[in-house]
């Protein structure tokens, strides 16, 4: 059976360092054109559906700013 | 290690304090390392950490174990002293390369010959960075700061120490790595390393050390994914990758 | 100061570095770091020895500076630690002296003075009594200091400072030199179980069953340094407060008083006696916490209508002196009689400026200039 996830990014404790986009092998992180309230311009998934968890993402993040949670 | 198929949590021994650090800083990754071992070997609680003084000063802001101040350099020192008091908890340094490298040599090479059994976390970045980016003792030949301005001349600066084969020369330590935080392999890599250490220290066999090269993107001057390649090129050129003591012998390259 | 319930029986023949040894033990320091250096290295010895065969913790460490820095962290985990040194070394130590003052760390640190400044010599001085008093580290800060003058007193106070440690979170020194270190006499050993230690639960000692904590001295949030150090303040007045201690002898009707401490009072003693026998009213006072100073006792007896002046005997250049001076405020003249090249002074030589002093007139009670 197909497992799902859910890739959570905490918009306040991203940096805006892009260490998550290119480690992604589906390309489902971006750039948003959006700010976090330092004045960041945070990471955010696009078509986050398509998510196989592998985590690297997660792994990369330096502020432990991402979660790939389980969707049952 | 968690298998990919169960997703990623934040480490449970990371406090929800936002980390100070810059984008793309190795200190928070290691942290969030370090955090993930304190949780995989269920070790937080008999945890003690020792803080440096450098960018990492505020560690105990950021890790739900107990964590003491040290004076600049003498964490290894002030770490054996928690441990000779209390040998049943886990005791760790953080350090960075100036820190660790250069006021605090004596220290590093000493606690690492008497063998204890504490665990040795060394960051090198080539350049300290809380105080702007001067010159470590580990910063590379050419290597410009903001104290080595026409780059490092090892001619009068000398040339950058490398400290895993500098102690792999003592006969104590039971286990010495070094890793470099050069991308997503490099996360898997030092991550393991930590682990090991803990491991080494939780059984109870001596002395780990694990080094591992971090980029510093503010005073490498480039975006956080330049600095990965800084640290995968330049640095790992000067600073070999690889296990240098495992079970207490010699690791031949 | 409150005296452990003592209960004396064994007497033996120790040398003052020793005594401060056993002292240590017996009030159950249970981690010792130390770095040989001249004339204190039978204490390092006898901690050698002896801390092991009970299962505590030595050290001989790299350096001084790595020896208070483990005595740093063996006092984060809750235990009696300890280091010793002399005054080249008690210098590299102020680095970690000043960290625990500041991280309201416990410890003891025994200096067992030698001459100066530099390498000096290895002859007793008194020569870091501003280090001690003064603050020998940087930042605004204190730690009390004791001065024993026998052997017996190196083996009392340093049960003693284990006690004011702990009580106040606060690192203790005992000042002694290496005369007091050095010298053999019969001591009366504390014979009861160590004085317990207080609850600590500002030790780090793993997060089990409790929130995480750190030690730190480090503030650098709005205003949290200004607080810190207020605090600090008002531990340092409870203590000034409470724990001043002096011995008086003679000073009952003494028209010269002399002030000196640890081996200067203990000679100065005998010189209170020779100079009645000859007629002259001399007294004594004798410091034995040089932090927190007995300034107030100073200026009561010098404000006596019968003191025609004092005289201070140290071996420095006069560095008590100033707190003397402090506290007596223009109330009496107060002259000096120093010692500073590593020689200890005989009875004689105090006398003989007892004597000087008393020739000279004093009527108007008008400050002189230091000797």
């Amino acid at each position: 059976m197909k497992k799902h996830f859910r890739v959570a990014i905490d918009r306040e404790r991203c940096k805006g360092c892009e260490l998550c986009i290119p480690v992604c092998p589906l390309h489902l992180l971006a750039m948003s054109t959006t700010m976090n309230r330092k004045g960041y311009h945070v990471s955010e998934t696009v078509r986050a559906a398509e998510c196989l968890g592998c985590i690297k993402c997660a792994r990369m993040c330096p502020e432990a700013a991402i979660e790939i949670l389980n969707v049952p | 290690m968690k298998t990919p198929t169960s997703g990623y949590q934040r480490p449970a021994s990371l406090t929800d304090a936002a980390m100070h650090y810059c984008a793309g800083c190795g200190h928070s990754s290691v942290h969030k390392l370090l955090a993930e071992v304190l949780d995989e070997l269920e070790i937080r609680e008999r945890t003690v950490g020792v803080a440096p003084v450098g960018c990492a000063v505020f560690a105990y802001f950021y890790f739900k174990c107990d964590i003491s101040e040290a004076a600049h350099g003498r964490a290894a020192a002030v770490a054996t002293g928690i441990k000779r008091a209390l040998p049943d908890r886990i005791v760790f340094s953080y350090q960075g390369d100036g820190d660790l490298a250069a006021i605090g040599l004596t220290e590093t090479v000493h606690a690492a010959n008497r063998g204890e059994p504490i665990t040795v976390i060394f960051i090198n970045n080539t350049v300290y960075g809380m105080t702007g980016g001067q010159m470590a003792p580990t910063t590379l030949a050419g290597q410009i700061t903001a104290t080595s301005p026409t780059g490092r001349n090892p001619a009068t600066m000398g040339c950058p120490i490398r400290m895993c084969e500098l102690l792999n020369t003592l006969e104590q330590p039971y286990y010495i790595e070094r890793v470099a935080l050069d991308g997503h392999g490099g996360m898997v890599a030092t991550k393991k390393a930590l682990l090991t250490a803990f491991q080494t220290q939780v059984s109870g066999k001596g002395y780990s050390f694990v080094e591992v090269l971090s980029p510093c993107p503010t005073h490498f001057r480039c975006s956080p994914q330049d600095s990965l390649k800084f640290v995968g090129q330049k640095m790992a050129a000067q600073f070999p990758v690889r296990i240098f003591r495992k079970e207490g012998v010699p690791v031949h390259a | 100061m409150k005296k452990p319930e003592a209960a004396f029986f064994s007497r033996v023949l120790m040398m003052g570095n020793e005594a401060a040894a056993e002292g240590a033990i017996r009030a159950g320091c249970q981690c010792y770091f130390g770095y040989p250096i001249t004339p204190q290295n039978e204490l390092t010895a006898y901690m050698a020895k002896h801390m092991p065969e009970r299962g505590r913790v030595f050290i001989q460490a790299e350096s001084e500076v790595a020896a208070i820095s483990m005595v740093f962290g063996a006092s984060v985990a809750g235990a009696r630690a300890m280091t010793s040194s002399s005054s080249p070394g008690i210098s590299l130590k102020q680095e970690g002296i000043s960290y625990m003052a500041g991280c309201q760390l416990p410890a003891v640190i025994i200096n067992v003075q030698r001459g100066g400044p530099g390498l000096g010599s290895i002859d007793p001085s008194q020569g870091d009594y501003f280090q001690a008093t003064k603050g020998g580290g940087h930042g605004d800060y204190h730690i009390i200091v004791l001065a024993p003058a026998s052997a017996q007193e190196m083996h009392d106070m340093t049960m003693q400072a284990f006690i004011l440690a702990d009580q106040y979170r606060i690192p203790v020194m005992i000042l002694a030199d290496g005369r007091v270190g050095q010298m053999m006499e019969p001591v009366r050993l504390y014979e009861d179980s160590p004085p317990p230690a207080p609850p600590k639960p500002w030790a780090l000692t793993g997060a089990k069953g409790r929130p995480p904590q750190y030690i730190r001295s480090l503030f650098m949030e709005e205003r949290a340094l200004e607080k810190h150090n207020y605090e600090l303040q008002a531990c340092y007045r409870q203590i000034t407060a409470t724990e001043i201690k002096a011995e008086e002898t003679e000073t009952g009707d003494c028209e010269w008083l002399i002030a000196a401490w640890g081996t200067c009072a203990r000679i100065s003693k005998g010189v209170v006696q020779k100079a009645r026998a000859q007629g002259i009213k001399a007294g004594l006072v004798r410091p034995i916490t040089l932090w927190p100073f007995p300034h107030e006792r100073l200026a009561r007896l010098a404000r006596r209508s019968q003191v025609k002046a004092l005289l201070v005997v140290e071996m420095n250049c006069g560095q008590m002196l100033e707190d003397v001076r402090l506290a007596v405020n223009g109330a009496a003249p107060v002259r000096f009689s120093g010692y500073p090249g590593g020689r200890v002074p005989t009875e004689t030589d105090v006398l003989n400026a007892l004597i000087e002093l008393t020739k000279t007139n004093h009527h108007g009670k008008v400050e002189q200039p230091a000797v």
